[in-house]
Protein backbone atom coordinates (compact mmCIF):
# COMPACT_ATOMS: atom_id res chain seq x y z
CA UNK A 1 0.00 0.00 0.00
CA UNK A 2 1.18 3.29 -1.14
CA UNK A 3 2.34 5.70 1.87
CA UNK A 4 2.89 9.44 2.36
CA UNK A 5 6.26 9.62 3.36
CA UNK A 6 7.91 12.04 5.26
CA UNK A 7 10.49 14.59 5.02
CA UNK A 8 13.06 11.87 6.82
CA UNK A 9 12.40 9.45 4.78
CA UNK A 10 9.93 7.17 6.98
CA UNK A 11 6.41 6.26 6.58
CA UNK A 12 3.69 8.32 8.75
CA UNK A 13 2.18 5.91 11.66
CA UNK A 14 -0.93 5.02 10.30
CA UNK A 15 -4.47 6.69 11.35
CA UNK A 16 -6.64 2.78 11.43
CA UNK A 17 -5.14 -0.55 12.05
CA UNK A 18 -7.48 -2.98 11.27
CA UNK A 19 -5.62 -6.88 11.82
CA UNK A 20 -7.19 -10.25 11.52
CA UNK A 21 -10.98 -9.14 12.19
CA UNK A 22 -13.20 -11.95 11.56
CA UNK A 23 -17.04 -11.47 12.29
CA UNK A 24 -19.88 -14.04 12.59
CA UNK A 25 -23.52 -13.83 12.58
CA UNK A 26 -24.38 -16.72 14.08
CA UNK A 27 -23.33 -19.54 11.51
CA UNK A 28 -22.79 -17.01 8.70
CA UNK A 29 -19.48 -15.41 8.59
CA UNK A 30 -19.18 -11.91 7.41
CA UNK A 31 -15.30 -10.87 7.49
CA UNK A 32 -12.80 -13.31 7.31
CA UNK A 33 -9.53 -12.74 8.69
CA UNK A 34 -9.53 -8.78 7.75
CA UNK A 35 -6.06 -6.81 8.00
CA UNK A 36 -5.47 -3.47 6.62
CA UNK A 37 -3.93 0.58 7.44
CA UNK A 38 -4.82 3.59 6.43
CA UNK A 39 -2.64 6.50 6.21
CA UNK A 40 -3.16 9.82 7.14
CA UNK A 41 -3.91 11.76 4.33
CA UNK A 42 -4.81 9.16 1.56
CA UNK A 43 -8.10 8.37 0.78
CA UNK A 44 -8.34 4.24 0.90
CA UNK A 45 -11.15 2.62 -1.06
CA UNK A 46 -12.97 -0.23 -0.06
CA UNK A 47 -14.86 -1.35 -2.83
CA UNK A 48 -16.95 -4.66 -2.64
CA UNK A 49 -20.58 -5.72 -4.02
CA UNK A 50 -23.46 -5.22 -1.48
CA UNK A 51 -23.36 -7.69 1.36
CA UNK A 52 -19.30 -8.04 1.05
CA UNK A 53 -18.86 -6.70 4.47
CA UNK A 54 -18.15 -3.54 4.60
CA UNK A 55 -20.79 -2.06 6.53
CA UNK A 56 -20.40 -5.03 9.37
CA UNK A 57 -16.54 -3.61 9.02
CA UNK A 58 -17.70 -0.21 9.71
CA UNK A 59 -19.94 -0.70 12.43
CA UNK A 60 -16.91 -2.80 14.13
CA UNK A 61 -14.73 0.14 14.01
CA UNK A 62 -17.00 2.28 15.14
CA UNK A 63 -17.63 0.15 17.93
CA UNK A 64 -20.83 0.13 17.71
CA UNK A 65 -20.08 -3.59 18.50
CA UNK A 66 -17.11 -4.96 19.57
CA UNK A 67 -15.17 -7.36 17.11
CA UNK A 68 -14.41 -10.41 19.24
CA UNK A 69 -11.32 -11.76 17.07
CA UNK A 70 -8.77 -9.45 15.58
CA UNK A 71 -7.39 -6.16 16.91
CA UNK A 72 -8.83 -2.85 15.39
CA UNK A 73 -6.70 0.84 16.87
CA UNK A 74 -7.77 4.16 15.57
CA UNK A 75 -4.18 6.18 15.92
CA UNK A 76 -2.30 3.42 17.88
CA UNK A 77 -5.40 3.25 20.48
CA UNK A 78 -7.74 0.39 20.70
CA UNK A 79 -11.29 0.84 21.35
CA UNK A 80 -11.61 -2.34 23.18
CA UNK A 81 -9.01 -1.31 25.39
CA UNK A 82 -9.41 1.76 26.10
CA UNK A 83 -13.45 2.07 25.19
CA UNK A 84 -15.22 4.64 23.79
CA UNK A 85 -12.20 7.37 24.44
CA UNK A 86 -9.95 5.72 21.50
CA UNK A 87 -13.16 7.44 19.13
CA UNK A 88 -12.29 10.83 19.38
CA UNK A 89 -10.34 10.90 16.83
CA UNK A 90 -12.65 9.94 14.27
CA UNK A 91 -15.61 11.04 11.69
CA UNK A 92 -18.44 8.81 10.62
CA UNK A 93 -20.61 9.12 7.72
CA UNK A 94 -22.99 6.31 7.78
CA UNK A 95 -24.36 4.42 4.65
CA UNK A 96 -27.57 5.54 6.66
CA UNK A 97 -28.57 8.94 7.36
CA UNK A 98 -28.27 10.30 10.67
CA UNK A 99 -29.70 13.43 10.60
CA UNK A 100 -32.77 14.53 13.19
CA UNK A 101 -34.99 15.09 10.01
CA UNK A 102 -37.16 17.69 12.80
CA UNK A 103 -34.16 19.72 14.03
CA UNK A 104 -32.25 22.46 11.21
CA UNK A 105 -29.21 22.07 10.06
CA UNK A 106 -27.33 24.42 12.67
CA UNK A 107 -29.15 22.52 15.68
CA UNK A 108 -28.45 19.06 14.22
CA UNK A 109 -24.39 20.29 14.12
CA UNK A 110 -24.61 21.91 17.26
CA UNK A 111 -26.11 18.49 19.03
CA UNK A 112 -22.89 17.08 17.87
CA UNK A 113 -20.54 19.32 18.33
CA UNK A 114 -22.06 19.29 22.17
CA UNK A 115 -21.47 15.43 21.79
CA UNK A 116 -18.22 15.95 20.93
CA UNK A 117 -17.38 18.22 23.86
CA UNK A 118 -16.94 21.39 21.63
CA UNK A 119 -17.67 24.60 23.38
CA UNK A 120 -20.65 26.81 21.67
CA UNK A 121 -18.72 29.74 20.56
CA UNK A 122 -15.99 27.02 18.70
CA UNK A 123 -18.21 25.08 17.68
CA UNK A 124 -20.14 27.64 15.67
CA UNK A 125 -17.32 29.33 13.53
CA UNK A 126 -15.97 25.59 13.11
CA UNK A 127 -19.74 24.86 11.47
CA UNK A 128 -19.63 27.63 9.24
CA UNK A 129 -16.46 27.26 8.18
CA UNK A 130 -17.49 23.22 7.21
CA UNK A 131 -20.45 24.40 5.74
CA UNK A 132 -19.23 26.92 3.77
CA UNK A 133 -16.90 24.76 2.16
CA UNK A 134 -19.22 22.34 1.28
CA UNK A 135 -21.79 25.24 -0.08
CA UNK A 136 -24.44 24.66 2.61
CA UNK A 137 -23.66 28.13 4.82
CA UNK A 138 -26.90 29.55 3.34
CA UNK A 139 -29.25 26.41 4.21
CA UNK A 140 -28.23 26.66 7.78
CA UNK A 141 -31.67 27.87 9.40
CA UNK A 142 -33.42 25.00 7.62
CA UNK A 143 -34.87 21.75 8.74
CA UNK A 144 -33.03 18.89 7.26
CA UNK A 145 -36.40 18.09 6.40
CA UNK A 146 -36.60 20.30 3.21
CA UNK A 147 -33.61 19.58 2.04
CA UNK A 148 -32.72 17.21 -0.18
CA UNK A 149 -30.39 13.99 -0.37
CA UNK A 150 -27.67 15.50 -1.78
CA UNK A 151 -27.68 19.01 0.83
CA UNK A 152 -28.06 16.68 3.79
CA UNK A 153 -25.45 14.27 2.61
CA UNK A 154 -23.40 17.29 2.61
CA UNK A 155 -24.42 18.38 5.76
CA UNK A 156 -23.73 14.64 7.15
CA UNK A 157 -19.77 15.38 5.87
CA UNK A 158 -19.56 18.68 7.02
CA UNK A 159 -20.99 17.41 10.57
CA UNK A 160 -18.50 14.45 10.33
CA UNK A 161 -15.45 16.68 10.38
CA UNK A 162 -16.54 19.27 13.31
CA UNK A 163 -14.45 18.13 15.45
CA UNK A 164 -11.12 17.86 13.35
CA UNK A 165 -10.88 13.89 13.36
CA UNK A 166 -8.35 12.56 12.09
CA UNK A 167 -9.59 9.08 10.82
CA UNK A 168 -12.49 9.84 8.69
CA UNK A 169 -14.86 6.69 7.83
CA UNK A 170 -17.75 7.17 4.77
CA UNK A 171 -20.20 3.78 4.18
CA UNK A 172 -21.91 4.69 1.09
CA UNK A 173 -21.99 8.24 1.46
CA UNK A 174 -23.48 8.82 -2.43
CA UNK A 175 -25.63 6.26 -2.46
CA UNK A 176 -28.83 7.72 -4.50
CA UNK A 177 -27.10 10.88 -5.13
CA UNK A 178 -26.84 11.48 -8.86
CA UNK A 179 -23.85 12.15 -11.01
CA UNK A 180 -22.35 15.38 -10.57
CA UNK A 181 -23.49 15.89 -6.66
CA UNK A 182 -21.44 12.54 -6.20
CA UNK A 183 -18.41 13.97 -8.12
CA UNK A 184 -18.57 16.86 -6.49
CA UNK A 185 -18.24 15.00 -2.82
CA UNK A 186 -15.81 12.99 -4.15
CA UNK A 187 -13.27 15.93 -4.85
CA UNK A 188 -14.06 17.35 -2.02
CA UNK A 189 -12.70 14.26 -0.10
CA UNK A 190 -10.07 14.05 -1.59
CA UNK A 191 -8.83 17.48 -1.10
CA UNK A 192 -9.85 17.16 2.19
CA UNK A 193 -7.80 13.93 2.85
CA UNK A 194 -4.67 15.72 1.32
CA UNK A 195 -4.61 19.67 2.73
CA UNK A 196 -6.21 18.50 6.37
CA UNK A 197 -4.18 15.28 6.27
CA UNK A 198 -6.96 13.55 7.22
CA UNK A 199 -6.74 9.80 6.60
CA UNK A 200 -9.96 8.44 4.79
CA UNK A 201 -12.00 5.00 4.53
CA UNK A 202 -14.41 5.32 1.52
CA UNK A 203 -16.42 2.26 1.37
CA UNK A 204 -18.48 2.32 -2.45
CA UNK A 205 -19.09 -0.26 -4.94
CA UNK A 206 -19.11 2.31 -7.19
CA UNK A 207 -15.87 2.45 -9.43
CA UNK A 208 -15.83 5.96 -10.86
CA UNK A 209 -15.66 7.15 -7.16
CA UNK A 210 -11.96 5.50 -6.86
CA UNK A 211 -9.10 7.52 -7.91
CA UNK A 212 -6.08 6.11 -9.56
CA UNK A 213 -3.50 7.29 -7.19
CA UNK A 214 -5.87 5.75 -4.14
CA UNK A 215 -5.24 3.08 -2.10
CA UNK A 216 -7.90 0.12 -2.38
CA UNK A 217 -8.94 -2.71 -0.88
CA UNK A 218 -11.43 -5.54 -2.83
CA UNK A 219 -13.46 -7.03 -0.58
CA UNK A 220 -15.83 -9.95 -1.10
CA UNK A 221 -17.57 -12.48 0.82
CA UNK A 222 -15.76 -10.69 4.08
CA UNK A 223 -12.72 -11.81 2.70
CA UNK A 224 -9.98 -8.76 1.13
CA UNK A 225 -9.07 -10.12 -2.33
CA UNK A 226 -6.89 -7.50 -3.38
CA UNK A 227 -4.93 -4.22 -1.83
CA UNK A 228 -2.53 -1.52 -3.30
CA UNK A 229 -3.06 1.37 -5.39
CA UNK A 230 -6.15 1.38 -7.51
CA UNK A 231 -4.12 1.61 -10.59
CA UNK A 232 -1.56 -1.00 -9.25
CA UNK A 233 -4.63 -3.44 -8.71
CA UNK A 234 -5.53 -2.89 -12.38
CA UNK A 235 -2.25 -3.35 -13.38
CA UNK A 236 -2.27 -6.17 -11.59
CA UNK A 237 -4.81 -8.36 -12.96
CA UNK A 238 -4.57 -6.87 -16.72
CA UNK A 239 -7.57 -5.31 -16.93
CA UNK A 240 -8.29 -2.50 -18.93
CA UNK A 241 -10.43 -0.23 -16.00
CA UNK A 242 -11.35 -0.79 -12.35
CA UNK A 243 -14.39 -2.32 -13.45
CA UNK A 244 -12.51 -4.78 -15.39
CA UNK A 245 -10.35 -5.42 -12.54
CA UNK A 246 -13.10 -5.79 -9.87
CA UNK A 247 -15.43 -8.13 -12.04
CA UNK A 248 -11.91 -10.47 -12.70
CA UNK A 249 -11.14 -10.45 -8.99
CA UNK A 250 -14.68 -10.96 -7.54
CA UNK A 251 -16.01 -12.96 -11.15
CA UNK A 252 -19.39 -12.52 -12.55
CA UNK A 253 -21.75 -12.07 -10.41
CA UNK A 254 -20.57 -8.29 -9.00
CA UNK A 255 -21.02 -7.14 -12.46
CA UNK A 256 -24.77 -6.57 -11.55
CA UNK A 257 -24.36 -4.87 -7.96
CA UNK A 258 -21.01 -3.10 -8.62
CA UNK A 259 -21.60 0.14 -11.30
CA UNK A 260 -19.39 2.20 -12.98
CA UNK B 1 -12.34 14.16 27.79
CA UNK B 2 -12.57 16.14 30.90
CA UNK B 3 -15.10 17.28 32.84
CA UNK B 4 -16.36 20.06 30.50
CA UNK B 5 -16.97 17.31 28.16
CA UNK B 6 -19.06 15.05 29.81
CA UNK B 7 -21.35 18.38 31.31
CA UNK B 8 -21.13 19.68 27.04
CA UNK B 9 -22.54 16.52 25.87
CA UNK B 10 -25.14 15.69 28.85
CA UNK B 11 -26.55 19.95 28.13
CA UNK B 12 -26.38 18.70 24.44
CA UNK B 13 -28.76 15.54 24.94
CA UNK B 14 -30.80 17.38 27.13
CA UNK B 15 -31.18 20.24 24.94
CA UNK B 16 -31.96 18.28 22.17
CA UNK B 17 -34.99 16.19 23.41
CA UNK B 18 -36.29 19.61 24.59
CA UNK B 19 -36.30 20.74 20.92
CA UNK B 20 -37.84 17.92 19.87
CA UNK B 21 -40.47 17.76 22.66
CA UNK B 22 -41.16 21.19 22.30
CA UNK B 23 -41.66 20.59 18.73
CA UNK B 24 -44.35 17.81 19.28
CA UNK B 25 -46.88 20.32 20.45
CA UNK B 26 -49.35 17.96 19.93
CA UNK B 27 -47.28 15.15 22.71
CA UNK B 28 -47.37 18.02 25.02
CA UNK B 29 -51.18 18.62 25.21
CA UNK B 30 -52.20 14.62 24.79
CA UNK B 31 -49.78 14.68 28.32
CA UNK B 32 -52.07 17.52 29.54
CA UNK B 33 -55.51 15.78 28.36
CA UNK B 34 -55.14 12.41 28.94
CA UNK B 35 -54.36 12.83 32.83
CA UNK B 36 -56.99 15.77 33.06
CA UNK B 37 -59.47 13.23 31.39
CA UNK B 38 -59.07 11.02 34.63
CA UNK B 39 -59.32 14.05 37.11
CA UNK B 40 -62.22 15.68 35.35
CA UNK B 41 -64.43 13.05 34.00
CA UNK B 42 -63.19 9.69 36.20
CA UNK B 43 -62.75 11.70 39.45
CA UNK B 44 -65.77 13.64 39.47
CA UNK B 45 -67.91 10.05 39.03
CA UNK B 46 -65.93 8.11 41.58
CA UNK B 47 -66.13 11.20 44.06
CA UNK B 48 -69.64 10.23 44.94
CA UNK B 49 -68.97 5.88 44.58
CA UNK B 50 -65.70 5.76 46.57
CA UNK B 51 -65.02 6.54 50.27
CA UNK B 52 -61.49 7.45 50.48
CA UNK B 53 -60.45 6.61 54.66
CA UNK B 54 -57.94 8.17 56.29
CA UNK B 55 -54.53 6.33 55.68
CA UNK B 56 -51.20 7.71 55.74
CA UNK B 57 -50.13 10.37 54.77
CA UNK B 58 -53.71 11.60 55.01
CA UNK B 59 -54.61 13.05 58.28
CA UNK B 60 -58.05 14.23 57.50
CA UNK B 61 -60.38 13.14 54.75
CA UNK B 62 -59.44 13.94 51.43
CA UNK B 63 -61.46 14.30 48.21
CA UNK B 64 -60.94 11.27 45.32
CA UNK B 65 -59.53 13.90 43.12
CA UNK B 66 -56.63 14.80 45.34
CA UNK B 67 -56.40 10.72 45.67
CA UNK B 68 -55.76 10.17 42.05
CA UNK B 69 -53.25 13.00 41.79
CA UNK B 70 -49.95 11.08 42.16
CA UNK B 71 -51.39 8.22 40.80
CA UNK B 72 -51.54 10.21 37.35
CA UNK B 73 -48.62 12.33 38.04
CA UNK B 74 -46.96 8.73 37.57
CA UNK B 75 -48.85 8.15 34.96
CA UNK B 76 -47.97 10.95 33.10
CA UNK B 77 -43.71 9.96 33.44
CA UNK B 78 -44.86 6.22 32.48
CA UNK B 79 -46.26 7.96 29.47
CA UNK B 80 -42.92 9.75 28.95
CA UNK B 81 -40.90 6.71 29.50
CA UNK B 82 -42.58 4.90 26.72
CA UNK B 83 -42.13 7.59 24.62
CA UNK B 84 -38.74 8.24 25.33
CA UNK B 85 -38.28 4.56 24.29
CA UNK B 86 -40.30 5.02 21.40
CA UNK B 87 -38.46 8.16 20.58
CA UNK B 88 -35.37 5.47 21.02
CA UNK B 89 -36.32 3.18 18.40
CA UNK B 90 -36.85 5.56 16.16
CA UNK B 91 -33.60 7.26 16.53
CA UNK B 92 -32.38 3.41 16.03
CA UNK B 93 -34.28 3.04 12.99
CA UNK B 94 -33.81 6.17 11.67
CA UNK B 95 -29.91 5.76 12.41
CA UNK B 96 -29.57 8.84 14.52
CA UNK B 97 -29.05 6.91 17.47
CA UNK B 98 -25.38 5.59 15.73
CA UNK B 99 -23.90 9.47 16.56
CA UNK B 100 -25.41 9.29 20.23
CA UNK B 101 -23.70 5.80 20.36
CA UNK B 102 -20.22 6.42 18.61
CA UNK B 103 -19.27 9.45 20.74
CA UNK B 104 -16.20 9.30 22.87
CA UNK B 105 -17.91 9.16 26.00
CA UNK B 106 -18.78 5.79 27.78
CA UNK B 107 -21.97 4.32 27.06
CA UNK B 108 -23.63 4.17 29.98
CA UNK B 109 -23.16 7.95 30.47
CA UNK B 110 -25.03 8.76 27.17
CA UNK B 111 -27.69 6.35 28.17
CA UNK B 112 -28.35 7.89 31.61
CA UNK B 113 -28.01 11.16 30.24
CA UNK B 114 -30.60 9.89 27.27
CA UNK B 115 -32.43 8.94 30.33
CA UNK B 116 -32.55 12.37 32.61
CA UNK B 117 -33.80 14.06 29.21
CA UNK B 118 -36.92 12.37 29.56
CA UNK B 119 -37.00 12.50 33.02
CA UNK B 120 -36.50 16.23 32.56
CA UNK B 121 -39.30 16.50 29.40
CA UNK B 122 -41.14 14.47 32.12
CA UNK B 123 -41.36 17.06 34.99
CA UNK B 124 -42.02 19.52 32.98
CA UNK B 125 -45.08 17.80 32.15
CA UNK B 126 -45.78 17.03 35.56
CA UNK B 127 -45.66 20.84 36.96
CA UNK B 128 -47.70 21.74 34.26
CA UNK B 129 -50.29 19.33 34.74
CA UNK B 130 -50.30 20.19 38.51
CA UNK B 131 -50.46 24.03 37.68
CA UNK B 132 -53.93 23.04 35.36
CA UNK B 133 -55.51 20.75 37.69
CA UNK B 134 -54.57 23.43 40.67
CA UNK B 135 -57.70 25.48 38.86
CA UNK B 136 -59.44 22.36 39.21
CA UNK B 137 -59.52 22.44 42.59
CA UNK B 138 -56.72 20.02 43.39
CA UNK B 139 -54.54 21.17 46.48
CA UNK B 140 -51.84 19.93 47.60
CA UNK B 141 -49.61 20.92 50.50
CA UNK B 142 -47.81 24.09 49.20
CA UNK B 143 -43.76 22.46 50.42
CA UNK B 144 -45.07 19.37 48.67
CA UNK B 145 -44.97 20.52 45.33
CA UNK B 146 -41.32 21.02 45.78
CA UNK B 147 -40.64 18.21 48.41
CA UNK B 148 -42.11 15.88 45.78
CA UNK B 149 -39.29 16.86 43.07
CA UNK B 150 -36.79 14.42 44.29
CA UNK B 151 -39.51 11.83 44.19
CA UNK B 152 -40.63 13.00 41.22
CA UNK B 153 -36.90 12.59 39.43
CA UNK B 154 -36.89 8.85 41.17
CA UNK B 155 -39.86 7.99 39.90
CA UNK B 156 -39.46 9.58 36.23
CA UNK B 157 -35.68 7.51 36.43
CA UNK B 158 -37.90 4.52 36.68
CA UNK B 159 -40.01 4.88 34.50
CA UNK B 160 -37.21 6.16 31.61
CA UNK B 161 -35.04 3.26 32.40
CA UNK B 162 -37.79 0.52 32.19
CA UNK B 163 -38.77 2.33 28.76
CA UNK B 164 -34.92 2.07 28.23
CA UNK B 165 -35.08 -1.48 28.49
CA UNK B 166 -37.81 -2.44 26.38
CA UNK B 167 -36.77 -0.32 23.25
CA UNK B 168 -33.64 -2.18 23.36
CA UNK B 169 -36.01 -5.40 22.98
CA UNK B 170 -38.26 -4.22 20.53
CA UNK B 171 -37.23 -4.90 16.84
CA UNK B 172 -39.10 -2.86 14.64
CA UNK B 173 -41.32 0.71 15.48
CA UNK B 174 -44.41 -1.11 14.42
CA UNK B 175 -44.18 -3.78 17.79
CA UNK B 176 -44.03 -0.95 20.06
CA UNK B 177 -47.72 0.10 20.06
CA UNK B 178 -48.38 -3.36 21.43
CA UNK B 179 -45.80 -3.06 24.13
CA UNK B 180 -47.19 0.25 25.39
CA UNK B 181 -50.54 -0.93 25.82
CA UNK B 182 -49.30 -4.20 27.42
CA UNK B 183 -47.11 -2.26 29.34
CA UNK B 184 -48.76 0.90 30.61
CA UNK B 185 -52.26 -0.37 31.19
CA UNK B 186 -51.78 -3.20 33.30
CA UNK B 187 -49.34 -1.10 35.57
CA UNK B 188 -51.70 2.11 35.49
CA UNK B 189 -54.74 -0.23 36.71
CA UNK B 190 -53.05 -3.29 38.68
CA UNK B 191 -51.37 -0.26 41.19
CA UNK B 192 -52.60 2.07 44.15
CA UNK B 193 -53.24 4.54 41.53
CA UNK B 194 -56.85 4.70 41.42
CA UNK B 195 -57.87 2.96 44.80
CA UNK B 196 -55.90 2.59 48.20
CA UNK B 197 -54.22 -1.65 48.14
CA UNK B 198 -56.59 -1.94 51.65
CA UNK B 199 -59.74 -1.45 49.23
CA UNK B 200 -58.61 -3.63 46.58
CA UNK B 201 -57.94 -6.40 49.09
CA UNK B 202 -61.45 -6.32 50.05
CA UNK B 203 -62.09 -6.79 46.29
CA UNK B 204 -59.74 -9.52 45.45
CA UNK B 205 -56.99 -11.40 47.32
CA UNK B 206 -55.05 -12.42 44.29
CA UNK B 207 -55.42 -8.77 42.60
CA UNK B 208 -53.90 -7.12 45.57
CA UNK B 209 -50.55 -9.05 45.81
CA UNK B 210 -50.19 -8.13 42.44
CA UNK B 211 -50.82 -4.57 43.19
CA UNK B 212 -48.40 -5.38 45.64
CA UNK B 213 -45.70 -6.30 43.42
CA UNK B 214 -46.29 -3.93 40.71
CA UNK B 215 -43.16 -1.25 41.00
CA UNK B 216 -45.98 1.36 39.64
CA UNK B 217 -47.82 1.16 42.87
CA UNK B 218 -44.55 2.02 45.53
CA UNK B 219 -43.67 5.10 42.74
CA UNK B 220 -47.46 6.12 43.14
CA UNK B 221 -46.61 5.82 47.15
CA UNK B 222 -43.06 7.52 46.85
CA UNK B 223 -44.73 10.42 44.97
CA UNK B 224 -47.99 10.58 47.60
CA UNK B 225 -45.93 10.38 50.71
CA UNK B 226 -43.06 12.87 49.26
CA UNK B 227 -46.37 15.28 48.76
CA UNK B 228 -47.28 15.72 52.17
CA UNK B 229 -43.17 15.68 53.74
CA UNK B 230 -43.24 12.17 54.12
CA UNK B 231 -40.68 9.79 52.90
CA UNK B 232 -42.26 6.49 52.47
CA UNK B 233 -39.47 4.02 52.96
CA UNK B 234 -40.44 0.87 51.29
CA UNK B 235 -41.42 2.97 48.61
CA UNK B 236 -38.17 4.69 47.98
CA UNK B 237 -36.26 0.96 48.94
CA UNK B 238 -38.70 -0.84 45.64
CA UNK B 239 -38.54 2.18 43.02
CA UNK B 240 -34.40 2.61 43.51
CA UNK B 241 -34.11 -0.74 43.53
CA UNK B 242 -35.99 -1.25 40.20
CA UNK B 243 -34.35 1.86 38.83
CA UNK B 244 -31.10 0.40 38.84
CA UNK B 245 -31.79 -3.35 37.88
CA UNK B 246 -33.59 -1.32 34.62
CA UNK B 247 -30.74 1.08 34.23
CA UNK B 248 -28.38 -2.18 34.40
CA UNK B 249 -30.02 -4.25 32.13
CA UNK B 250 -30.42 -0.96 29.71
CA UNK B 251 -26.78 -1.04 29.82
CA UNK B 252 -26.02 -4.45 29.47
CA UNK B 253 -28.23 -4.32 26.33
CA UNK B 254 -26.92 -1.28 25.02
CA UNK B 255 -23.38 -2.25 25.70
CA UNK B 256 -21.06 -3.45 22.35
CA UNK B 257 -19.95 -6.57 24.10
CA UNK B 258 -22.36 -8.04 24.96
CA UNK B 259 -25.59 -6.61 24.86
CA UNK B 260 -28.80 -7.78 22.57
CA UNK B 261 -27.99 -4.63 20.60
CA UNK B 262 -25.07 -6.20 19.29
CA UNK B 263 -27.50 -9.05 17.46
CA UNK B 264 -29.57 -6.13 16.01
CA UNK B 265 -27.33 -3.80 14.78
CA UNK B 266 -25.56 -6.54 13.50
CA UNK B 267 -28.46 -7.57 11.01
CA UNK B 268 -28.96 -4.15 10.19
CA UNK B 269 -25.44 -4.13 9.13
CA UNK B 270 -25.31 -7.50 7.17
CA UNK B 271 -23.75 -5.60 4.06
Amino acid sequence: MQKQARRDGSSPAPVLTVENVSYWYGAKRALDDVSFKVYPGRVTALLGPNGAGKSTLFSLITRLFDAPEGRIEICGKSAAELGAKALAPLGVVFQQPTLDLDLTVKQNLRYFAALRGLQRSDADKRMVAALEALDMAERMGERVRALNGGHRRRVEIARSLLHGPKLLLLDEPTIGLDHPTRRAIVRHVHELARRDNIGVLWATHLFDEVEPDDDLLVIDRGKIVARGTAKAVVAETGAKDLGGAFRLLIGGEAEEDAAA
Amino acid sequence: MNAMHYLRAFAGIVWREFLRFMQQRERFFAALVRPLIWLIIFAAGFRAALGISIIPPYETYITYDVYITPGLLAMIQLFQGMQSSLSMVYDREMGSMRVLLTTPLPRWFLLVARLFAGVMVSLFQVYAFLLVAYFFGVELPPLGYLAALPALILTGMMFGSLGMLLSSTIKQLENFAGIMNFVIFPMFFASSALYPLWKMREGSLWLYYLCLYNPFTWAVELIRFAFYLQINWQALGVVSACTLLFLALSVWAYDPSFGIQQRKVGAAASD
